[in-house]
């Protein structure tokens, strides 16, 4: 675990889509799929991301949205940027037999490192991508070397056509699941959940929230009475049937508690 | 008969001595009220402002090597006083003392903060006046003799009976005599220390500072001596109670700071070591020494390290 920001250097950069691009960096930790580091650009911010894979290198995918993305796309291989972490507690398979791996949009980088996990344990599992259109999906290797993947798209320019939660419903209609592990937007995250409470199948969801300390100190990323950097992000379903504010508020920077619909608005920015 | 880690400060009984320090967890009801399950005596909202203010940007935190504890420069962000109804109404459940913390820029702003939230009854109001990290709030008042007795008597004027609680800067030339001058004021107890500061530190190959603030408050084991001191200074020139805090982080620092005179004692930084379970580690430490060294009571071990 690093504790103050280390420089570690980009090795490698590579784009996914349009707005994604996958940054390998050299810097040795090891964690759990799930968790995040918190990475440092000096003189601008520092903001948390899921680690897609961990070991002699670890891999982050970052999206392009505001201004602290931005300046990450302007990086180029040889750069260096800080990491500490990982954080958080990640996605866990206990007693995990057969399972569906959910990833929507960019989220789809916080599950990215399960297949490989799922599959080294003998875990039998299904994965689920999603994205607004083909140019959007992305990391398919992640998930086809070790497993089988239905890709969905918002308007059918690949694979099945429709949300993931559609897949999702056919899925658990045909078949027993024991655990659903999702992560990606907040609204996709609420069509989960309901669609597991509906089929009493167990979920463990990835949230996300503005967050300054990345300790559980601070509790700028509180939800509830939980907090999203250190009792999660992941959150099993017996959390989450606890959480009033799920789908619904977030908070600014200044602590101020707001809809999701505002929240996304100056994320943004 | 109560139990022998019962504490109480300025009037405010406590369950235990251990109290949630302002800036950690308090953003809402919900985790304020978690860690009053977890043991905490009583909690401590966020420092409250006078206007909306996001704060710096990150790195805001980050730990320092080999435990010694945290530095920050959040930069004091509030929803602003008036933006809190939710949290308000929801706090009233709460099975604690709530202790509000309240800043301003002025002397002003501290008054109209201060007559709002009182009005939300509060157990205490905490003032603010130490905060190292912002240019022109907090630390400007906790250092001067006479800008701690005004804005400590401003305060005092518009809050009724509720207790009124400076919270000191390490900072202060001499932390007596600002201590004294707040209780001249009117203060019912004092709350020491803030943060240690400004410190730095500078990421080498980035070379650059790692805060994006540049400097920032110190806070954990490495400051307690100076927490420790601090008590002990007020201790002996005033009367009133006081809510000792820094580094406090298992049942001895406990056991030594109120020895030092502290008639409660504040937890912060602990919490990141050991989580929101660190108030039921500090109790149940706190009692055991208590019972294998004979004290029947927070209020007979208070300030035996004096002569
Ligand atoms: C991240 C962080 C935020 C803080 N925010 C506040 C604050 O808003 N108001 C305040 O009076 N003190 C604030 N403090 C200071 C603490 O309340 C406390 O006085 C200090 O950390 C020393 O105690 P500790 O060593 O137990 O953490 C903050 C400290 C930290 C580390
Ligand atoms: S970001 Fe500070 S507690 Fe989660």
């Amino acid at each position: 675990m690093i504790k103050a920001p280390e420089f570690a250097k980009i090795s490698r950069i590579v784009p996914e889509t349009p707005t994604v691009k996958t940054f390998y960096l050299e810097k040795e930790l090891n964690g759990i799929p799930g968790q995040f580091v918190m990475l440092w650009l000096p003189g601008v911010d520092e903001k948390p991301f899921s680690v897609s894979q961990f070991g002699k290198q670890i891999a982050v995918s970052i999206q392009k949205k505001g201004k602290f993305t931005e300046k990450c796309f302007e990086l180029k291989e040889c750069d260096s940027i800080g990491v500490r972490g990982p954080f958080g507690k990640g996605f866990s398979i206990a007693g995990v037999k057969k399972a569906i791996v959910i990833g929507g949009g960019c989220g789809t980088a916080a599950v990215a490192g399960l297949p490989k996990m799922l599959k080294e344990q003998n875990i039998k599992f299904v994965s689920i991508t999603g994205a607004r259109t083909k140019e959007e999906l992305f990391s398919q290797k992640n998930f086809q070397n070790f497993g089988e993947l239905i890709e969905c798209t918002d308007d059918g320019s690949f694979g099945k056509k429709g949300f993931v939660t559609e897949a999702l419903k056919e899925m658990l209609a045909k078949e027993k699941f024991d655990c659903v592990m999702a992560c990606g937007p907040e609204a996709m995250l609420l069509n989960v959940f309901k669609t597991c409470e509906a089929n009493s199948t167990q979920c463990q969801l990835s949230l996300e929230r503005f967050m300054k300390c990345g300790l559980g100190v601070c509790a700028q990323c509180v939800i509830d009475d939980q907090l999203v950097c250190k009792d999660g992000p992941v959150f099993n379903s017996e959390k989450m049937r606890k959480l009033s504010e799920f789908g619904k508020f977030a908070r600014l920077k200044s602590g101020e508690k707001v809809e999701l619909k505002e929240y996304y608005a100056w994320r943004q920015k | 008969m109560g139990n022998i880690i019962n504490a109480s400060l300025a009037g405010v009984e406590l369950k235990t001595p251990t109290i949630l320090a302002s800036g950690f967890l308090g953003v809402n009801s919900g985790i304020l009220k978690r860690a009053a399950e977890c043991g905490a005596g009583a909690v401590t909202t966020k420092s409250i402002g006078f206007e909306k203010r996001d704060g710096h940007n990150n790195p805001t935190v980050f730990e320092l090597e080999a435990g010694t504890g945290l530095i920050n420069a959040v930069g004091l962000p509030t929803p602003g006083f008036r933006n809190m109804e939710e949290e308000w109404l929801e706090l009233k459940e709460c099975k604690v003392p709530v202790i509000a913390s309240i800043f301003g820029a002025s002397v002003q702003e501290f008054v109209e903060v201060a007559e709002f939230v009182a009005g939300k009854k509060p157990a205490m109001i905490e003032l603010n006046i130490s905060c190292p990290n912002s240019k022109s709030h907090g630390q400007l008042f906790g250092t001067s003799k006479e800008a701690s007795f005004e804005v400590t008597s401003a305060v005092k004027n518009v809050i009724g009976k509720i207790p009124l609680m400076p919270k000191l800067s390490p900072q202060a030339l001499n932390i007596a005599e600002i201590g004294k001058a707040c209780e001249e004021a009117g203060a019912d107890a004092l709350c020491a220390i803030n943060t240690l500061g400004p410190g730095m530190v500078i990421n080498i190959e980035a070379r650059k500072p790692v805060l994006h603030y540049k400097t920032g408050g110190l806070s954990g084991p490495a400051i307690k001596p100076i927490a420790v001191r601090c008590v002990w200074q007020l201790f002996e020139s005033v009367k009133i109670p006081i809510l000792g805090l820094g580094g406090i982080t298992n049942g001895r620092d406990a056991v030594e700071i109120i020895q030092a005179g502290a008639s409660a004692v504040g937890v912060g930084t602990a919490i990141h070591y050991n989580g929101i379970e660190a108030f039921g580690k500090i109790n149940s430490e706190l009692e055991d020494w208590m019972q294998a060294n004979g004290f029947s009571s927070i209020e007979k071990l208070r300030g035996i390290a004096h002569d």
